[in-house]
């Protein structure tokens, strides 16, 4: 595969970029053997702390970690400030477009938004029709992957709106930083990002039932042996609120309570870390043992909140995500900020002819699937997955996008054989509740293997500590 | 608090007891398997150790005899058997794990320490070049994670919760050391079966039984931590019935019954709620019992009968607790 790509530290005549000039002079003066003992250290840590993740698929309680690299990856302050600002823009208007949807679906009705793409959508939760949330929020917590390609150009790819994760390997990929080595702290002005556990608390908080005054919030996991289940005791722990497990909740008198040592205790506000489909038996899947029985009828009475809200899998949906910049100008009024990755949907005829004739040069995705799973890159596929996927897409093109390959930014990593670049992506964590807020920076994830292009860490990828510097 | 987490955490702290104290019975066993004696006196102590543990026939399914060295493998790496080191401490990290948030940073990272650094002794060769040093690695490790919780966990709930796990699983474990040497042998009131071996060997000729008697209950004081507190407390040679007297009723003595169901009366006081003043109720009439009893008394209904009453009552004030807090109440 050849395509040139964006260097994140070094510019294209081999000079270093002057954001990363103070980190690359560190870097020249520390020693191969320092840096070895130093990721040394690193896993060491990771592993005694615990901050592992779960291999579906191995047997259970198989636990991983996920590498992680010494060399950060550097934002300029005002280049942070445009994706701030673009972001915050981005995801006011996907709520918005959530609560019109539920509600009167006025940009269906404006034909901005063809109906079936919304209406027949599986995301779509008929049991959200005209149901109140509170202040109208329903991502309170988004974790937008954007992608930088051609000479530097920053691009939304995703838009996870259900149950994102990640925000514990940014907090713990910094803390590890500042501990491997305090002195490039002092020299380099890096925005602090340890406050996002406040700024979340405050957020999910700020959304309780109107006339709960002292919410009592909960963080809901599917239990200790999901992949995140360590963010999920890491976020609890940090914002001193229960990790429940649905067998801890039960249904009573229109309000949701957990079993406690002293009896049934009320609960306000519900972050859930569990998809839909297994929130309640009673209206999802009925073979679901991680839920609470009986929540979605407290939840349509308004008695307790849920965060993220019951069915934004509909917008940030791969069928939908084409259609976000019409959201920002038909809710907002406003030109998008942030840029789209120009998307074929296969369910026009012509996206779909365009599509099979470009297969090798194209990424193919399943709108519904995510994490990296079901997806074809054209430029590194063989001839079979070529074949494989033309005919998977002939017989239920509805099921496909396809966008080009962008070549992913890289940004020097350690591997085997030295410092070698590799591909990365950004996600940042957006809050959305009385107001939006986030901390700079989010997660950056790193393709290990030379080329690839995928970062997810279900699939070998590892993670970087992502700054943006002060001014 | 919720009641799981009340659970993993009461359960955590079981499970490093119960792995603590299987490393001190072992150890007993190994320092007196290495007196000369009869191969039978050697086999009745490893049988006496599994009987007690209630896993003779679970050992019987795996092994065709009765060696040291394969009940060593089993009451430590035996990933089938529930009561081994192994799974012992698998557990308490396990439960640790589901409520790390529950546990300071210091205590959740102990467990996990351990964990990792038992895989690391089991794949060495540390048990079966040093049983003995292997044995002390899992005492300074379960000290270790006591400590850490006295020495970094806010007093509430949660704390409560390990404590009482702690001390319920120690009043258990301590009662069983002690009746070890009765397992498996026909008691008549008021005697004491060392005396009976002893009046045994006396017919039979003087080959390896009376100082073997010494060893025994010297390495059952050991195995407590209690050889120097024996002297220091009596001042004199080592008979059975006082360290029986030591072992359960002396309530300065950390690891006796007394102290340890004082411990645990301490604990569900702090923990009472609507429903649980039976428990707190039979807690403390077994304490009261083991405070004013005498050995003597106790000596002549039969120390093993009183042993097996003890360990059926601990037992029941586990249901209880696990009734009262750990199961999900349910709303009427």
């Amino acid at each position: 595969m050849s395509l040139s790509t964006f260097n994140e530290m070094y510019a294209a005549d081999g000079g270093v970029r002057s954001h990363y000039r103070e980190f690359e002079s560190w870097l020249s003066r520390q020693s191969d053997d320092l840096m070895r003992l130093k990721r040394a250290e690193a896993d060491l840590t990771f592993r005694r702390v615990g901050i592992t993740f779960a291999v579906y698929g191995e047997s259970a309680g198989t636990e991983r970690l996920i590498p992680f690299d010494l060399i950060p990856r550097i934002i300029p302050a005002a280049e942070w400030r445009r994706l701030e600002t673009g972001l915050r823009q981005r995801v006011t208007a996907l709520n918005r477009f959530l609560h019109d949807i539920y509600h009167d679906g006025e940009i269906v009705r404006a034909g901005r938004i063809p109906a079936e793409s919304v209406f027949g959508n599986a995301q779509f939760r008929p049991q959200m029709k005209g149901i109140d949330v509170a202040d109208g929020i329903y991502a309170h917590v988004a974790g937008v992957d954007i992608v930088r390609a051609d000479a530097g150009e920053y691009y939304v790819l995703e838009d996870n709106l259900r149950v994102p994760s990640g925000v514990s390997y940014m907090l713990e990929d910094r803390r590890m930083m500042m501990r491997l080595f305090p002195d490039l702290f002092a020299c380099n002005r890096v925005a602090p990002v340890e406050h996002y556990p406040d700024l979340l608390l405050e957020n999910l908080r700020s959304v309780a039932p109107v006339g709960v005054d002292d919410p009592t919030v909960v963080l809901l996991t599917p239990g200790m042996y999901n992949s995140a289940y360590f963010e999920h005791a890491f976020l609890a722990q940090q914002m001193g609120v229960e990790l429940v497990e649905g067998q801890d909740l039960f249904v009573q008198d229109a309000g949701v309570y957990m079993r406690t040592t002293q009896g049934p205790k009320r609960v306000d506000v519900i972050y859930r870390r569990i998809d839909d489909d297994f929130l309640d038996p009673k209206v999802f899947r009925k073979d679901s043992t991680l839920g609470v029985p009986g929540l979605l009828d407290v939840y349509r009475a308004g008695r307790v909140s849920l965060a993220n809200a019951i069915g934004t899998g509909v917008a940030d949906d791969k069928s939908i995500y084409p259609f976000v910049p019409d959201m920002i100008e038909f809710y907002l009024g406003e030109k998008p900020l942030l840029t789209n990755v120009p998307t074929y949907r296969c369910r026009n005829r012509d996206d779909l002819e365009y599509t099979l004739q470009h297969l090798a040069q194209l990424v193919v995705k399943e709108v519904h699937n995510a994490g990296g799973y079901g997806m074809l890159i054209g430029p590194c596929a063989t001839r079979e997955e070529l074949d494989d996927f033309t005919r998977r897409l002939r017989a239920n093109p509805q099921n496909y996008i396809a966008q080009p390959t962008l070549a992913l930014s890289t940004c020097p990593t350690y591997v085997e054989s030295g410092v070698a670049p590799r591909h990365i992506d950004l996600r940042p964590f957006v809050l959305s509740g009385k107001e939006v807020t986030m901390v700079p920076g989010g997660l950056t994830r790193v393709a290990l293997r030379e080329g690839s292009l995928v970062v997810n860490s279900s699939q070998g990828g590892g993670t970087k500590d992502t700054w943006v510097l002060g001014r | 608090m919720l009641s799981r987490t009340a659970d993993h955490l009461f359960w955590m702290a079981r499970y490093i007891e119960r792995a603590e104290n299987t490393a001190r019975m072992l150890d007993v066993n190994v320092s007196t398997s290495l007196l000369p004696m009869s191969r039978e006196s050697a086999e009745r102590g490893w049988r006496a150790m599994l009987g007690i543990s209630e896993l003779q026939p679970a050992y019987d399914a795996r092994f065709d005899k009765l060696t040291p060295q394969d009940v060593i493998e089993f009451m430590v790496r035996d990933p089938d058997n529930r009561s081994s080191i192994y799974c012992c401490l698998q557990a308490a990290r396990e439960n640790a794990r589901a409520v790390r948030g529950a546990l300071t940073t210091d205590v959740w990272e102990t467990h996990n320490d351990t964990w990792l650094q038992l895989q690391h002794h089991l794949q060495g060769e540390l048990l079966e070049r040093n049983p003995h040093e292997f044995f002390e690695w899992v005492k300074f490790r379960s000290h270790l994670s006591r400590g850490v919780t006295i020495g970094t966990m806010l007093k509430d709930e949660a704390f409560y919760f390990i404590r009482l796990g702690t001390f319920l699983e120690r009043a258990d474990n301590t009662a069983r050391i002690l009746d070890i040497k009765f397992h498996g042998v026909a008691e008549s009131p008021g005697a004491l079966p060392a005396a009976q071996a002893q009046s045994q060997s006396q017919s039979q000729g003087v080959e390896e039984e009376p100082y073997l008697d010494f060893y025994y209950w010297a390495a059952v004081l050991r195995s407590v931590s209690a050889f120097e507190i024996y002297r220091r407390v009596y001042r004199d040679v080592i008979t059975p019935s006082r360290v029986a007297e030591l072992l359960m009723l002396r309530g300065d003595m950390p690891r006796s019954l007394l102290a340890s169901i004082s411990d645990v009366c301490a604990n569900l006081e702090q923990l009472r709620n609507d429903q649980s003043a039976e428990t707190s109720r039979r807690a403390g009439l077994l304490r009261a019992e083991l405070e004013y009893g005498r050995i003597d008394d106790i000596l002549d209904t039969g120390l093993h009968a009183f042993l097996t009453s003890f360990l059926k009552r601990v037992n029941d004030l586990g249901q209880r607790i696990s009734h009262d807090f750990l199961v999900p109440l349910m709303v009427r």
